[in-house]
């Protein structure tokens, strides 16, 4: 921490500082002390702390659910299985609902989405301070537990999906039907250029959208929860628990639109017009 | 919140958790989900099969019911009948007994009586003829006046 007795603005910059590792111009590679240090180690760097939760919570979630596939009964199903069944064919039926094409990797994508964006928007609800001092304690300074409160998990999602989705337009269309559908609508042959450029942007706000809106939602949950904790000890319960309670429906709810406009996305790029 | 390697990492993390999702999660569930609904499915066929059969079964023991009492009751019906049948018969029988027992003995009585008869006038006869002989005090020959004796006693 930046003093035994941080100020608040020094308190919440820390808290928003991600335990990054890379190649500092100056100090070779290693941990980078401060946002300053972070900055300058560009791109070629790694958030140590986002990838480290978001690969432990998606551990959990493949364990968690290989466990209930391996024992999946046709018998009377257990509590695991009945909890994993849920999901299963919630998903399955919002993938039926909106996706028409036949695809063994739309339903798994989306099962994935769903779950794994949930595990890590709920670490949003874990108390601010709970993980960084345990982890301070530890000889870590900085830990930022929620992956999703960093764009990049957010925009390496959805810049996935954006793949599937360039891949499914060539794969269903072709290549020329999927330039087709980018020059000659809405206007026809004679507006080649304006069409692309709409089209255009139309195709690359989808990945861009998809990432900032879990970000910025998550980002803004996080900030909130962070101010709270600034407050007196004594009110911080009026507000906190509130605003955790609220955001339970948030976590549930971003996941969800995570996952539906990737489905949406994917089914679109699959449609012939 | 600077834009680095941690975005590819993200992406490459994230393809191997679809890719194991989608081999080794996704189609077990769904199949331990289809065959049990398959198996509630069939359950729920089997049931409303029996229910089927056992509504078949019922209609089919009230028909036998139904049978039965109307054949007790057609055996009742004839037993009656042959019941009354015998007693009439048997009334018949006994009329035409009494009848028959009454003309013997009304014909053994008229029998009878005209065997008193006889005999009365056979003693009628004897009597006149004795009453004559003792009138008339002589012996009548009997041979003789046997003829008009036997007029006599059939005037009687």
């Amino acid at each position: 921490m930046a003093g035994a007795n941080p100020t608040p603005s020094e308190y919440i910059q820390h808290h928003l500082q991600n335990l990054t590792y890379g190649l500092h111009p100056e100090n070779g590679m290693g941990f980078a002390h401060g946002a300053k240090e972070a900055a300058e180690m560009g791109f070629w760097a790694i958030h140590v702390d986002t990838l480290g939760w978001s690969l432990f919570l998606g551990l959990i979630f493949i364990t968690l659910f290989r466990k209930a596939a391996k024992n999946a009964t046709t018998g009377v199903p257990g509590g695991l299985q009945n909890f994993v069944e849920i999901l299963v064919e919630f998903v399955d039926q919002s993938v039926k609902d909106t996706f028409h094409g036949r695809s063994s990797l739309i339903a798994p994508l989306a099962l994935t989405i769903f779950v794994w964006v949930f595990l890590m928007n709920l670490m949003d609800l874990v108390p601010v301070d709970f993980l960084p001092s345990l982890f301070m304690v530890l000889g870590v300074d900085y830990m930022k537990v929620v992956p999703t409160t960093d764009v990049n998990a957010t925009l390496g999602m959805s810049l996935s999906v954006f793949a599937l989705i360039i891949y499914y337009s060539i794969k269903v269309k072709g290549v020329s039907g999927f330039v087709g559908e980018l020059t000659l609508q809405p206007f026809g042959k004679k507006m080649i250029p304006f069409n692309l450029l709409l089209e255009g942007v139309g195709l690359i706000a989808k990945p861009i959208s998809l990432a900032l809106r879990l970000f910025g939602n998550l980002y803004a949950g996080e900030l909130i929860f962070i101010l709270i904790a600034i407050m007196p000890f004594w009110i911080q319960w009026a507000l906190s628990v509130p605003w955790a309670i609220f955001h339970i429906l948030v976590i549930v709810l971003q996941a969800f639109i995570f996952m539906m406009l990737t489905i949406v996305y994917l089914s679109m790029a699959c449609e012939d017009h | 919140m600077n834009l680095n390697l941690t975005l590819v990492g993200q992406a490459i993390s994230f393809a191997i958790f679809v890719w194991f999702c989608m081999k080794y999660v996704w189609p077990p569930v769904m199949e331990a989900m289809h065959a049990r609904q398959k198996k509630i499915a069939d359950g729920l066929d089997a049931a409303s099969r029996a229910a089927r059969d056992l509504e078949l079964a019922q209609e089919k023991a009230g028909q036998q019911l139904r049978e039965g009492k109307e054949q007790a009751a057609l055996i009742i019906e004839q037993a009656n009948k042959r019941a009354n049948q015998i007693v009439e018969e048997a009334k018949d029988n006994a009329r035409s007994e009494g009848e028959r027992l009454l003309a013997a003995a009304q014909a053994e009585i008229e029998q009878e009586v005209n065997r008193a008869k006889e005999e009365l006038r056979k003693q009628v006869s004897t009597l006149a003829l004795k009453g004559a002989e003792q009138v008339l005090n002589a012996s009548i020959d009997e041979k003789a006046h046997a003829e008009l004796v036997e007029k006599l006693a059939a005037e009687l």
